[in-house]
């Protein structure tokens, strides 16, 4: 609502998240400008006033192409970028980029590792890093799903020799751990202010993208190159210390293999235009489900545990806490601060059995020992390897990649519980399938054992929801659920205390860890008049979230309360502070700002950490503590502290010009203009020297499917990408066979499978039937009228559609050749009130190498009339 | 919500303007009035709307024990009382003929569902996971390493769910040294 | 008399995302098309078609692209409603009195005095009223009667996320529309004007902010009464009303059973997804 102008890149905002767009319409009506770069027309484009056409899966090219006008025409917002970003740092000279190699940087070989992850390839990042200094190398990112880093085993020997040397020089041990870390610390990377160094960050970014100019962008995106230059100029207008711009983006971006990178060329673009940090600025992650944010800082992903802390790995030097701690604390940074949340992270598992003794209990906890995401987890089940699966609000039979592939996994488990409000495919996957449809599937034959449990819904239960901003949202219950419909949190207690109790006698080693887990999440009296009298204490397991002393039970208020000797018992050191005291669970508060008042709403919920909607505000004050502009004002420092709108991310009474103290460790190694403290050296990243396994910058390449050849570099797709090559899961590229570029969305009207939504009848009603959007060009050339049944083929199969024939839809010319691009919502499965077949029948089991994200926005296809 | 018993019962008379009341004629029905409204006696609680992740503050409706209606809260900075199709939707999550209220449970090789005892039907899941989990466990890879895990069961599912049931939920699935744990957020 | 009060609709602004239609079942308890089970109309994003007995909200889409997509790329959107005529047709030729001017200047039809006789039908120039297949009277947009009387926004414009659908009294919302068009123009958007002023029907209540003429969204340009022979005269229609009044009151009787016989109670917006069973 504070932004000047408004870029959505990658989401369909109008459509996917109504709601949150009133807030962009707001700012239109005020004078915004609204763009939205999108390969088809939507109802977004319906809204804004430039609409720039491109080729699904060519964003970078688009963004890189931003990012080479602003810094081609000096647009850049120079003191920003000088103090606040790593754009001085020196990188070392080995370092060879993609302009030298072809498409390629330095470190490039082949995977040796398990074939179940899927690598092609892989980097060595030795050569990537700054001249000296540390820059964490040794931890698998700074709290973005990277966990799969390090599955690199044999290149784990070659980093040592940049990052701290694990066991070259025994640091002391703990707790307290502080000396340990200490004994960690190396001196900050030398810096070129003046950015003239051809090794310096700016410099290599400079030349990196030297080649995305308009004509280029052009050529690879199909977006008309006047098109991108009113973008260019709109952004570039906008962004400087009185005016901002922000981006938003959604599964749109997140969902190519090379996801990840495409959301830093936009952080990168932000950053060069001073929009990090600042009111109406940023970069807003629109994500689609009611806690997807909070299920992945509570991680219930395998690949981390709470907190953005990495799982325990075997692929890393884990063996014991020290090893871990040593391996995961960034001495400079917030993160130095990793052994205090993770001792209390411990604890939380496993209360008094944890002791100093026993290093907490560490041995007890499982390890990860490759990628065990869903898209290797799929094969593995196919291969008859898992054999037990609880899928929980979750619809895989419609939702998951090469869902055929999917569902015939399912027929291969020993037994399948599912939880859910009606009969999902998932559940009925013996019953109704397709393959039990055509033959491929005999029910007699399935011998998997189904459960499905009916589950309470959000006004029958009590709990939280984190949304896409961090806000941490409390639902009170309104009523019992029916029947046997039972809140998901009664399910989970109460098979835990089955299982604890058949473990409870266990003297085994491999047992301990259940025994001793810490499950006390009884109510303490039952909930008056109402007849499930067994229903687990919520606001318990937040308790537990947001930790206690461990000898009283006194409740945490803030993570810098957090200890390193098991003193404090905390899951998730980023909640600490949600519920400060008995009786004041900040999820709960409703007290909105006044309409004179900042619109900060510091009194709505609780957003983490500490309460803070907005993350590296420091950025939003001058390097001297004073706002950039009166109209951007936001928090600045008033000469003793800093204060403003919202909570300063950033010690209260550290001074602008406060030195980096060369000796400590913390935030006391950044200097008083050093705003992304959780960063080894306080700057937002230009250049990503870690947490990126497929390079240090973003470079487009083709999506693993494209009917073109990547006009930009030799190397046509990600060299590092993750790929499961089988019979039924074959992949096709520049294929006559399949000449056209599919892309896959969601609808307003409906939720993701549709188990939300397609049994609901005023939703069924709005969006009946699965349909696919084709050009009038398109059409014509299949002889394809509207409402005509469409077949759809993709190397993993066909489905049919009725055709909605459009002119929303456009032929793009691409490198000289035109391009047609197909659309189809893929909310349709054989359950529910409203039925169709499954789009993701078509889609592939291919994976962005750094979070094992699939391929589902941008593949081939080829459309006749049925 | 802020309003009062007072409100509901100002009954307007209003004013029919219908082309027979001027001639006298009495149809009692064809009166204005101030039709019951539809969450009078009903308690209001805050929730959040469980669709995508906006977070749009809800209020649910209820009276005895049911579910009566839900709206978005005009209080919320999130949405101001806006809500878009599906969040509006949300009454009819709960009250849905279509919503299933028993255990149902498929026999290996049957081709009907079974309703199953909800008490009956934990234990028995209780069983499989601690059969499953004994007999997939492993220590220590080839190296020695320690791994303590077994990858044979997959947790799926939690972007939908709440933040509380997915700290059990890793939590017992770690406990036990389940590591395959995986839900949305990588969709 | 309270102030009169009503909708202004600025299409510019809607996104067509149909809270609006949802939040109005939801509050009024209304029915779906076949329970839900719909088809797809291949009319754009539009498959609800047009206001009727159980849509008492609908928005329409209307795609204007060119050829190469430059000279002309405009995706229309509108919520349409019942316009609450301050010369309402469908008031003035029910026979039994059920529609209502209420002391908000908006027109009701009392739902237990409508006997279905469909009068009301074609005297509306905007097609807005039908027969609900549930409850078998004639229904449309209330306004949400029940919600204004306690002072309550209407259920589509709270849920509204865009504020394309506004509420208010007349007279606020007059000013707003001209003040909108006025911005509109001054960004050279020429096009903007308000249908619904006092030249349409004496104005009317619910107005809207349109781009382009009527015609393209299915409004008449010049929408007439009723022709005289839709009008009775004040005895027969005294007489015929007693009469239907009546008539009326046994029929409501026999239509209550009849929908309890069928299953789904009328109103009850969850009863529709019970047809799902008899569906093959």
């Amino acid at each position: 609502m504070h932004s000047d102008c408004i870029v959505i890149e990658g989401s369909n905002m109008a459509e996917c998240h109504p709601v949150a767009f009133r807030w962009v319409m707001q700012a239109k009506l005020a004078g915004a400008t609204v763009i939205h770069v999108d390969p088809r027309f939507t109802r977004t484009s319906a809204m804004a006033d430039i609409h720039a056409p491109l080729r699904a899966g060519t964003d970078i090219a688009f963004l890189g192409g931003l990012i080479h006008h602003v810094i081609e025409h000096e647009k850049y917002f120079k003191e920003y970028v000088v103090h606040y970003t790593n754009a001085a740092t020196l990188v070392r000279d080995d370092f060879k980029d993609t302009e030298e190699l072809e498409g390629v940087f330095s470190g490039l070989h082949g995977y040796d590792g398990d074939p179940l992850n899927g690598f092609v390839g892989q980097y060595d990042t030795a050569s990537w890093q700054y001249v000296s200094g540390d820059t964490g190398t040794q931890r698998a990112g700074d709290g973005a799903m990277t966990g799969q880093v390090s599955q690199n085993p044999a290149k784990r020997g070659d980093m040592a020799g940049k990052g701290p040397e694990v066991g070259a020089n025994p640091p002391p041990q703990g707790p307290p751990f502080d000396g340990m870390v200490r004994a960690m610390k190396k001196p900050p990377p030398p810096r070129d202010e003046t950015l003239q160094d051809p090794r310096c960050v700016f410099q290599i970014v400079k030349r990196h993208f030297s080649r995305y100019t308009p004509e280029m962008v052009e050529r690879v995106t199909g977006c008309p190159k006047d098109v991108f230059l009113k973008v260019a100029e709109a952004i570039t207008r906008n962004s400087n210390p009185e005016r901002t711009t922000a981006f938003c983006y959604a599964v749109g971006w997140t969902q190519h293999t090379y996801g990840p990178q495409l959301i830093g060329t936009c952080a990168m673009l932000q950053l060069l235009l001073g929009n990090i940090g600042r009111p109406g600025g940023g970069i807003l992650a629109l994500r689609g489900h009611a806690t997807i944010q909070g299920s992945t800082d509570i991680p219930t992903l395998y690949h981390s545990i709470h907190g953005y802390m990495p799982a325990l790995s075997t692929l890393k030097q884990h063996e014991t806490l020290a090893d871990y701690l040593k391996t995961e604390t960034l001495p400079a940074s917030y993160w130095s601060n990793t052994p205090k949340f993770f001792v209390s992270y411990l604890k939380s598992m496993y209360g008094a059995a944890a002791t100093v003794e026993n290093d907490f209990g560490y041995g007890w906890h499982p390890r990860i020992a490759g990628d065990h995401s869903h898209l290797p987890m799929t094969i593995a089940m196919m291969e008859g390897r898992v054999k037990g699966m609880f899928a929980m609000g979750q619809n895989p039979a419609v939702g998951a990649q090469n869902a055929r592939l999917q569902r015939k996994a399912l027929a291969k488990l020993e037994w399948l519980v599912v939880k859910d409000n009606f009969e999902t495919e998932t559940a009925a996957f013996w019953r109704t399938s397709p393959e039990v449809q055509n033959g491929e599937l005999k029910t007699e034959e399935i011998q998997t054992e189904v459960f499905l449990f009916p589950s309470a819904q959000v006004g029958e239960m009590d709990g939280s929801f984190t949304n896409t901003q961090r806000l941490v949202q409390w639902h009170a219950k309104a009523a019992d659920p029916p029947g046997d419909c039972r809140s998901d949190l009664w399910f989970t207690v109460h098979l835990g205390k089955r299982l604890k109790a058949h473990y409870a006698a266990s003297t085994l080693p491999r047992d301990q860890g259940i025994k001793h887990l810490v499950w006390d999440f009884d109510a303490d009296h039952p909930e008056p008049g109402s007849r499930i009298p067994d229903e687990p204490d919520a606001r318990k397991v937040l308790r537990e979230v947001n930790g206690y002393r461990s000898a009283d039970g006194r409740h945490l208020t803030s993570a810098a309360e957090l200890k390193d000797d098991g003193s404090t018992t905390c899951a998730s050191w980023i909640y600490c502070g949600i519920y400060p005291e008995p009786g004041k669970n900040l999820a709960e508060s409703r007290v909105p700002d006044a309409p004179e008042g900042p619109q900060t709403h510091l009194g709505w919920a609780f957003a983490w950490p500490s309460n803070r909607r907005t993350l590296y505000n420091r950025a939003s004050a001058r390097p001297d503590g004073k706002p950039w502009s009166e109209r951007k004002k936001y928090v600045w420092w008033d000469g003793k502290r800093w204060t403003g709108h919202d909570v300063p991310d950033f010690p209260l009474t550290k001074a602008p010009d406060a030195p980096a103290k060369p000796d400590a460790i913390g935030l006391d190694a950044h200097a008083g203009t050093d705003p992304f403290i959780l960063k080894v050296d306080g700057k937002g990243w230009l250049f990503a020297p870690t947490g990126l396994v497929d390079g240090p910058l973003p470079t487009h390449y083709e999506p693993v499917e494209s009917p073109v050849q990547n006009p930009l570099y030799k190397q046509q797709t990600s060299p590092v990408l993750k790929m499961w090559r089988r019979d039924d899961n074959v992949i096709a590229s520049q294929d006559p066979r399949y000449p056209h570029v599919l892309t896959t969305y969601r609808l307003t009207e409906h939720h993701l499978s549709g188990v939300m939504s397609r049994w609901l009848p005023w939703l069924a009603e709005l969006q009946p039937e699965l349909f696919v959007e084709l050009s009038p060009e398109l059409a014509g050339a299949h002889g394809i009228d509207n409402l005509d049944l469409v077949r759809i083929a993709t190397p993993r199969g066909a489905i049919t559609a009725k055709a909605l024939v459009t002119r929303r839809m456009r032929p793009l010319q691409i490198d000289g050749k035109t391009v047609h691009q197909v659309g189809l919502p893929w909310h349709w499965g054989y359950q529910g009130l409203v039925t169709g077949e499954v789009v993701n029948n078509l889609s592939a089991l291919v994976g962005d190498p750094n979070v094992s994200i699939h391929e589902g926005k941008a593949f081939v296809c080829n459309v006749e009339k049925a | 919500m802020g309003i009062s018993r007072r409100d509901f019962f100002r009954v307007s008379t209003g004013t029919a303007l219908g082309g027979l009341v001027g001639l006298g004629v009495n149809l009692a029905p064809a009166t204005a009035r101030a039709e019951a409204l539809r969450i009078k006696d009903t308690k209001a609680h805050p929730s959040v709307c469980p669709y995508c992740a906006v977070g749009c503050g809800t209020v649910v409706h209820a009276a005895n024990n049911q579910v009566v209606h839900v709206e978005g809260d005009v209080r919320s900075p999130v949405n101001q009382g806006n809500l878009c199709p599906k969040g509006a939707a949300i009454y009819q999550l709960h009250v849905n003929p279509n919503r299933l209220t028993k255990v149902l449970r498929r026999a290996p090789g049957a081709t009907q569902w079974e309703e199953w005892d909800l008490e009956r039907a934990m234990d028995r899941v209780a069983e499989l996971t601690r059969k499953t989990r004994d007999e997939t466990f492993v220590e220590r890879d080839p190296k020695g390493k320690t791994l303590n895990h077994s990858l044979g069961i997959f947790s799926l599912g939690g972007a939908t769910m709440d933040n509380e049931w997915n700290h059990v939920q890793q939590k017992l699935m770690r406990g036990l040294g389940v590591v395959a744990i995986e839900n949305q957020a990588r969709i | 008399m309270a102030e009169p009060m009503g909708f202004f609709t600025d299409t510019t602004v809607c996104i067509g995302c149909k809270a609006c239609e949802v939040a109005c079942k939801s509050w009024n308890q209304i029915s779906s098309t076949n329970g839900g089970q719909n088809v797809l109309s291949g009319d754009s994003y539009d498959n609800t078609r047009k206001l009727d007995g159980e849509h008492w909200r609908h928005v329409k889409f209307i795609e204007q692209f060119s050829e190469d997509r430059v000279s002309e790329s405009r995706w229309l959107m509108m919520s349409d409603v019942c316009k609450h005529c301050v010369q309402a047709g469908c008031l003035e030729v029910c026979p039994t009195g059920a529609i209502i001017r209420t002391e908000f200047d908006t027109v009701v039809i009392q739902q237990d005095a409508c006997i279905g006789c469909r009068a009301c039908l074609p005297a509306c120039p905007f097609g807005v009223i039908d027969i609900n297949p549930v409850t078998h009277t004639a229904q449309k947009c209330t306004l949400c009667y029940d919600r204004m009387q306690v002072g309550m926004t209407p259920a589509c414009a709270q849920a509204c996320p865009t504020a394309s659908i506004q509420f208010g009294p007349l007279v606020q919302l007059r000013k707003k529309a001209e003040d909108r068009v006025a911005q509109l123009h001054s960004q050279g958007k020429e096009e903007a004007y308000i249908y619904g002023d006092e030249a349409i029907l004496g104005g009317l209540n619910s107005f809207y902010l349109l781009v382009d003429n009527p015609e393209v969204y299915g409004l008449p340009v010049a929408p007439k009464l009723p022709s005289r022979n839709l009008w009775r005269s004040s005895f027969a229609a005294a007489f015929g009303a007693a009469v239907l009044g009546l008539w009326g009151l046994v029929s409501l009787r026999t239509r209550k059973r009849g929908a309890k016989a069928e299953g789904p109670s009328s109103g009850d917006g969850g009863g529709d997804g019970g047809k799902k069973g008899a569906a093959p």
